[in-house]
Formats: structure tokens, C-alpha cells, sequence
């Protein structure tokens, strides 16, 4: 089952898509999402969210700034303030 | 009554008055495309923002909850932002905006508060300043970038926020016009700080993990809400001012054209009566032989 990935930013929605997995550089540690996740926010520090979009594919690396994760039964939706491709 | 060089001139004035307003009403027109699109692209990021604002404020609340949620306490100092554009030829847009804001400011002074205007925009400083004089506080200007985006936002939000801390006021009123239409745009009043507590609190459903906690969370939510509050505003404004702008310049256009018209009727009228006179006159002596 892929996960549903959001990145959103104030001008517009970056990434609407299905993936394997995202890597997300929280406060306190980066931490994994996979399908089926529990329902989770956290605050980011600016850096590298890694998306993989397949099990074992290298990942795809965004840069983001000022960001907010939040984990809920509709999958993973990341607000960010500014993102960097 | 004119002679016929004068009304040539002055068709030719007109006629290029209106090529004028024509290429602004069409430039107008492609740029309130781009700034619907842009005002659209904005809103999912607004929504989910304010959703989770609405869902962490109920968990939030009394004693813990951070002052630009709470407030000071006070509710001596108002701060009004106005929103205005800062280019002219945008009909009645900027006007509306300064009575809404002049109405707000009576309303507040009439109840006995201190306020203060900080000033977005151009067009509203010289008609504010007309009624208030010594209220006119801090400005921001929006002139030096073509299209204002975030970043503008940002530096607004950033500069309210430490107002805010240093408590230069209490409570901060945003007005700014909101786009219906081409044809409409009304001014509206909202609270922007302390931020307004969410009227519908959400079922919680699940059990949501918090990393670090709700408080922290908020806390750091809190300016950016404020940020996106103005980034929306800085959206409607550029819809609006070009929605205004192709409206005011269609209707310019329209009146130079009947004006054309009007002008052109006179100009054939006294040509034909010069050539009557001329040919009266030829018979005349015509007949004298």
C-alpha cells in the first residue's frame, strides 16, 4: 500500500502524489513514514525530506524551510514555508 | 464654438487617451489572471494550516496558552494595518479601503481606545494622514517588487510580531479588500492579532502523537499563521487591484469613445457649415455681377 504524500507551501501545492516512504527531518530526530502511520505532528528543522517512491529506489531530496509535518488517516501532509528542490 | 483645427486637436487627445486606457485595461486583464491563480494556489496551504491551528487551540487553552493566542490582557492599543495598492487608476478600490478604515478607527476612538496606523501600501497614507495626522505609525512598502510574494509577508508579519513582544498594542485590526469579482471587491475588517480562537472545534477522533509538545507546537504555528493571514492579504489585494484596474479602465475607454463620437458629429457639423457659408457666399457675389 503507498502512502499519500502532500508538501505544501504558501504559494503553492509542490507534491500531491503516492509513495513508499518519506523521511522527515523532525525537531527531535528525523522519523520515517510509512503507510499506516499513527496519527502525528511534529515541528521540522530545516533540512532534507527524502522521498522514496519505491522500496530500496534512491531518494528524492527536497530542501524545506520553516516546515510542519502532520501524520493522519489521509497520509502525510508537510506545510513549509520554503522549499528548495 | 471651437474652430475645426482645435476640435481636430482635440479628438486626436482623446483618441490617444483612450489607446492609453485600453492597454491598461488589457494589461490589467492578463495580470488578474496570474493573481486568481496565485490567490488559488494559496488557499490549500491556508486550509490545512488553519485546520490544525483550530485542532491544537482547543487542546490549548487557559493559562498555557501562548500570547499571541491569549493576548496581552489589554485592550487599550489598537493597531489598524491597512492594506492599500500602490499604484493609482484602480477606480474606487483604494477609497473604499480608507473608509472601512477610517469607520474602524471613529468606532475604536468613540469606545475610548488609543489606535495607530501601520500603513501597507501607498494609496492609503496621503488620505489617512489627511484625518489622523499624528496617528501614522510604521509603514511597509510594497512598491520596490514587481509581484509582492512571502517574503514581503514575512517581513510584515515579522515586524507585527515584535511590535507585538515590545507592546506597542494589544489588539491589531487587518483590513484589506477582498476579490468577489472584476466588478466587486469589498474592504474587509479581521483580527489578526491575538489571533482569533477558532469558532468550531473539530472532533478529535484519533490520538495524535505531538513532537515536541501541543505548546511548543503552537507556539511555532502561531507567527506563521499570522505570515499566511497576510500573504492572503497581499494575494487579494494584487486580485483586486487589477479586477478594479480592468474595470475602471473599460468604463475610461467606453466614455473616450463617446466622447469621440460626440466630437466627431460637432467636427462634421462645423466643417459642413464653413462650406455653406463659403458656397453662400460665392453666389452671392455671384449674383452682384
Amino acid at each position: 500500500m503507498p502512502l499519500h504524500f502532500e508538501l505544501v507551501t504558501p504559494a503553492k501545492l509542490v507534491r500531491s502524489e503516492q509513495v513508499h516512504m518519506v523521511v522527515v527531518p523532525g525537531t527531535e530526530g528525523e522519523f520515517g513514514v510509512l503507510e499506516g502511520h499513527a496519527p502525528f505532528m511534529s515541528t521540522i528543522r530545516d533540512g532534507a525530506v527524502q522521498i522514496f517512491a519505491k522500496d530500496g529506489a534512491a531518494p528524492e531530496i527536497i530542501q524545506v524551510r520553516g516546515g510542519f509535518a502532520e501524520v493522519g488517516e489521509k497520509g502525510l501532509t508537510i506545510l513549509a514555508e520554503h522549499v528548495e528542490a | 464654438m471651437p474652430s475645426l483645427k482645435e476640435l481636430k486637436g482635440r479628438i486626436n487627445s482623446v483618441k490617444s487617451t483612450q489607446k492609453i486606457t485600453k492597454a491598461k485595461q488589457m494589461v490589467a486583464a492578463a495580470k488578474l489572471r496570474r493573481a486568481q491563480a496565485a490567490a488559488e494556489a494559496g488557499r490549500p496551504y491556508a486550509t490545512r494550516l488553519s485546520a490544525v491551528m483550530a485542532s491544537l487551540a482547543s487542546k490549548v487553552s487557559g493559562s498555557a496558552a501562548p500570547k499571541l493566542l491569549a493576548g496581552t490582557g489589554a485592550d487599550a492599543k489598537h493597531l489598524l494595518v491597512v492594506v492599500n495598492t500602490d499604484k493609482g487608476l484602480c477606480g474606487g478600490l483604494n477609497s473604499n479601503l480608507v473608509k472601512a478604515a477610517r469607520a474602524k478607527a471613529r468606532e475604536l476612538i468613540a469606545q475610548g481606545k488609543a489606535i495607530e496606523f501601520y500603513l501597507v501600501g501607498k494609496k492609503g497614507r496621503a488620505p489617512l494622514k489627511r484625518d489622523f495626522p499624528s496617528l501614522i505609525g510604521g509603514g511597509f512598502d510594497t512598491s520596490t517588487v514587481k509581484t509582492p510574494g512571502f517574503d514581503e509577508a514575512e517581513g510584515i508579519a515579522n515586524e507585527l510580531i515584535a511590535l507585538f513582544d515590545s507592546g506597542a498594542f494589544d489588539v491589531a485590526h487587518l483590513i484589506f479588500p477582498t476579490f468577489k469579482s472584476a466588478l466587486a471587491q469589498e474592504p474587509t475588517v479581521t483580527q489578526l492579532i491575538p489571533v482569533p480562537a477558532p469558532a468550531e472545534a473539530p472532533v478529535a477522533d484519533a490520538v495524535v502523537q505531538y513532537e515536541p509538545g501541543e505548546e511548543e507546537i503552537l507556539e511555532e504555528l502561531l507567527p506563521r499563521y499570522v505570515r499566511t493571514q497576510l500573504f492572503g492579504a497581499l494575494l487579494e489585494r494584487e486580485a483586486s487591484e487589477q479586477g478594479a484596474s480592468m474595470t475602471a479602465m473599460d468604463n475610461a475607454t467606453r466614455n473616450a469613445g463617446e466622447l469621440i463620437q460626440k466630437l466627431t458629429i460637432q467636427y462634421n457639423r462645423s466643417r459642413q457649415a464653413a462650406i455653406t457659408t463659403e458656397l453662400i457666399e460665392i453666389i452671392a457675389g455671384a449674383e452682384a455681377l
